[in-house]
């Protein structure tokens, strides 16, 4: 848990006086004087002085056609529809989670124990191995989506059972709950497709829309987003721990910073011996009395391949397709509620899908409603998704969603394509590569990555 | 961060005395460091508890084996708790977390069984009040078979081990449950006399049974109805228990009661011999604003209900740990220990009696009234 970025920055939290002209910060909070601290995304009121920032593409406006009063009806429209489903929340909802999780204790326990004997040949092949590995690598992707992620949005909380809890849920994932917490539902989560604040844009390490900085690194991107996706929960625990940042701005950092990095990485170091010890060592040895240590290993390692693959896939189909729209970085400032819902609608897209499909990418299919309402049980979004595309539509908003294969393949394309500079009149791309190389060569370094 | 009352996670068993203890107490803990690793990041009791949430170890449950009626909105419930559960003194009570509607609900009864069953279960009786949503929902609702939450005997509201020479019990309404636990184990008691006041007499719990322990000569036994006799009136003590003042005397009922025989003991200067039981020691009323107590940092702001907890607390240079500011990443979530507070966006108030120790969002929240936070 962090200071909160919006008023640390200019005022001492150590400060005992207050005078409400002293807590202005780097957003505006709004007009009311009366309160000038409360966050201006709670306020339902739209301010008709704001101004749409455009991007340095000069991409239009996706919000263009709304009048100031639409935008505050859609607000509380959608605010109205959140208490509904908020208010309904009881045993059946309940049920659901527990169910979940009982399923996915037993997936895994049946797993564990069928690949103890993996090494077992029959005819030629493993079955166990096959039964087993299939059986972890879902009860892997049950934990972290549909369970871990959903529970530290704190959907559940609600129940009040401090065993399934926000606030004290670690996870199957080498990112350490509380580093994972601030970097997704606090940084992600406020400021979705922000250029230059909502780091889950390519992750630091992708360009995925062309109002990112173009530099050399990016031409190795097909490969850089394979490689992430193979080794996803690594790259995030190092992702939500700032390594990139501390690495480049190390030199710069006072010794208390250094200090807390060394502390979450050390976090980071204990999360990964610990996986590593249960999934790479005493698994395998267990098995050992029937022959299948190796097989067991190899079963580990697949099922976290797998595991991070999918996660991966589903996660990237949430805001990178096409038709999924960006912000510019100060276009955010002052924000009303109705126009932090809409930035949430047109910045996430939805995968189509069975019950199992949506289950199993822990009901992030439902980007835009889960966006919408993160804290809301999952297992209410499919129901709410006609409604809000309804919403959308009668709005004129596009609600972007498809089949898994169609978003991937938007994504992938994407991703090749951004690898090159953009387009731009009177220069050929090559040139501009070549200028970049030239640059470079110079000053014997890539450039840094897409910010 | 804990968010209830402090539950060990996995206790392990003591070793046993034997001669190999040393042995198998050490093979024994280091399998238990295995089944850690296993389980990482859960803990082997978030499995065992998949096969018998009442083993011994586990967090302290108890199963409803019955739900008696006592009378038209009273009923007896029995539970048979985990095997961590330590035992009673007759008089104390226990607190119940219930799952209501999916939320879980903890409240305090009375333990109204001996402390030794054959069949080590434990009672509690439980008055449906108006609008007691888990009164209501035990007395009414409930099913054979549910498991719900326990923690362990807890309270001073008992007789000590050498019984007191004269005894006097006044009792009113469900105030009678904590007596009755004594009256039913304590068969020691040499003198008691006990005065039970109820609205009518249909409303009397265990009415047969008190009379019972009348009629054996076990207590002088007297039943006041408000329909027939009005509310009682302390002074009347003098010709319903003539040598009321030296008798130790225990007294269970409405807040009015207790605060009106503190006050009558005092005034007759033997305090000493007054013991009363207080289940709720502070009603919390919602209001508008208030002050909010921080106890780590030993601070305290009054705020208005406009103003988030977070900016109150903030301004009030307390260290606040905060995200999102608009209610959505949950990582200003602090302890609630007790009070009320209202979220600003809906208006819902959410109230936290001591040891309730709820986990609420500063950002989106006001105080309404007071409350108390663990920061």
């Amino acid at each position: 848990m962090t200071l909160a970025p919006e008023r640390t920055l200019t005022e001492p939290t150590t400060s005992t006086t207050t005078t409400s002209t002293t807590t202005t910060s780097t957003e505006a909070t709004g007009t009311d004087v009366a309160k000038p601290n409360v966050n201006s995304r709670l306020r339902p009121e739209s301010d008709p002085t704001r101004e749409f920032k455009p991007k340095r593409s000069g991409k239009p406006n996706p919000m263009a056609h709304l009048t100031p009063e639409q935008v505050e009806e859609i607000g509380r429209e959608l605010d109205a529809l959140r208490q509904e489903v908020m208010d309904s929340r009881g045993e059946r909802d309940a049920a659901y989670i527990r169910k979940v999780i009982k399923t996915q204790r037993y997936l895994e326990m049946g797993s564990r124990a069928t690949l103890l004997f993996s090494g077992v040949k029959v005819k030629g092949v493993k079955p166990f191995w096959w039964i087993g590995t299939a059986g972890l690598s879902i009860a892997k992707i049950l934990e972290n989506m549909e369970i871990g992620h959903n529970v530290m949005h704190g959907q559940w909380d609600w129940m009040r059972d401090p065993k399934i809890h926000s606030q004290a849920w670690e996870w199957d994932n080498v990112s350490p709950a509380s580093q994972w917490k601030h970097s997704h539902n606090e940084l992600h989560h406020t400021f979705t497709n922000v250029l230059g604040r909502d780091n889950d844009l390519g992750y630091g390490i992708i360009r995925v829309d062309e109002d990112q900085r173009w530099t050399l690194f990016c031409l190795g991107q097909p490969i850089w987003h394979v490689a992430n996706a193979a080794m996803f929960e690594y790259s995030i625990a190092a992702y939500d721990l700032e390594l990139g940042g501390y690495l480049a701005k190390r030199k710069r950092m006072t010794e208390e910073e250094k200090a807390e990095f060394r502390a979450q990485a050390s976090e980071v170091l204990g999360k990964i011996k610990q996986q590593a010890t249960k999934d790479y060592l005493v698994h395998p040895v267990l098995a050992a009395p029937f022959g299948g240590t190796k097989s067991t290993l190899t079963a580990n390692i697949v099922a976290n391949l797998a595991r991070n693959i999918w996660t991966n896939t589903v996660i990237i189909c949430g805001h990178f397709p096409e038709g999924i729209e960006t912000f510019e970085k100060t276009s955010i400032e002052g924000e009303t509620r109705g126009e932090w819902y809409l930035r949430q609608m047109l910045g996430s897209g939805n995968i189509s899908g069975s019950k199992f499909m949506h289950i199993m990418t822990g009901n992030l299919s439902h980007q835009i409603e889960h966006h919408l309402y993160p804290d809301m049980p999952s297992n209410r979004y499919a129901e709410i998704s006609p409604r809000i595309r309804d919403l959308m539509e009668r709005y004129e908003l596009k609600y972007v969603t498809g089949s898994l294969p169609k978003q991937v393949f938007s994504v992938y394309k994407k991703v090749v394509q951004l690898s090159l500079p953009n387009k731009v009149e009177g220069r050929r791309r090559r040139d501009t590569v070549k200028l970049a190389a030239a640059r470079a060569l110079r000053k014997k370094s890539l450039g840094g990555r897409p910010r | 961060m804990t968010i209830s009352p402090a539950r060990p996670h996995a206790v392990r068993r003591r070793p046993s005395s034997s001669v190999a203890a040393p042995v198998a107490g050490s093979l024994r803990s280091s399998l238990w460091r295995v089944a850690e690793i296993l389980a990482t990041p859960l803990v082997p009791s978030d499995y065992l508890d998949l096969f018998n949430p009442l083993r011994e170890g586990a967090d302290l449950r108890g199963r409803i084996l019955a739900v008696t009626p006592e009378t038209p909105d009273a009923a007896t419930i029995t539970i048979q708790p985990g095997r961590g559960w330590r035992g009673h003194i007759p008089g104390q009570y226990i607190r119940v977390g219930v799952d209501i509607d999916g939320v879980r609900h903890w409240r305090a009864y009375s333990v109204t069984s001996p402390p030794h069953t054959p069949d080590g279960t434990i009672e509690i009786t439980v008055k449906a009040i108006p609008d007691g949503k888990v009164s209501n929902h035990l007395v009414r609702r409930t099913e054979p078979g549910t498991l719900v939450m326990l923690d362990q005997a807890t309270g001073d509201f008992t007789i000590p081990a050498a019984p007191p020479a004269r005894t006097l019990f006044i009792t009113a309404g469900s105030g009678i449950t904590p007596v009755i636990g004594m009256l039913r184990s304590r068969t020691d008691l040499p003198d008691v006399a006990h005065v039970h006041c109820a609205p009518t007499a249909a409303d009397v719990i265990c009415a047969e049974e008190l009379r019972g322990f009348g009629d054996q000569g076990r207590t002088a036994y007297l039943q006041r109805h408000d329909d027939e006799h009005g509310m009682l009136d302390l002074a009347d003590l003098d010709t319903l228990v003539p040598d009321w003042r030296d008798r130790q005397t225990w007294v269970c009922g409405p807040t009015g009661l207790l605060d009106a025989a503190e006050a009558f003991w005092a005034a007759h200067g033997i305090a000493d011999r007054l013991t009363v039981e207080r289940f709720r020691p502070t009603v919390i009323e919602p209001g508008e604003g208030g002050r909010i107590t921080f106890l780590s940092t030993d601070r305290s702001v009054s705020s208005d209900g406009g103003t988030p907890i977070l900016d109150a607390g903030e301004d009030a240079g307390v260290l606040m740990p905060s995200g999102c500011r608009m209610g959505i990443c949950m990582g200003c979530v602090v302890t609630m220990r007790q009070g009320a507070v209202r979220d600003l966006r809906t208006g819902e108030v959410t109230t936290a009696e001591p040891g309730d120790d709820l986990p609420i969002q500063t950002c989106i929240n006001a105080v309404a009234g007071e409350c108390d936070l663990e920061l």
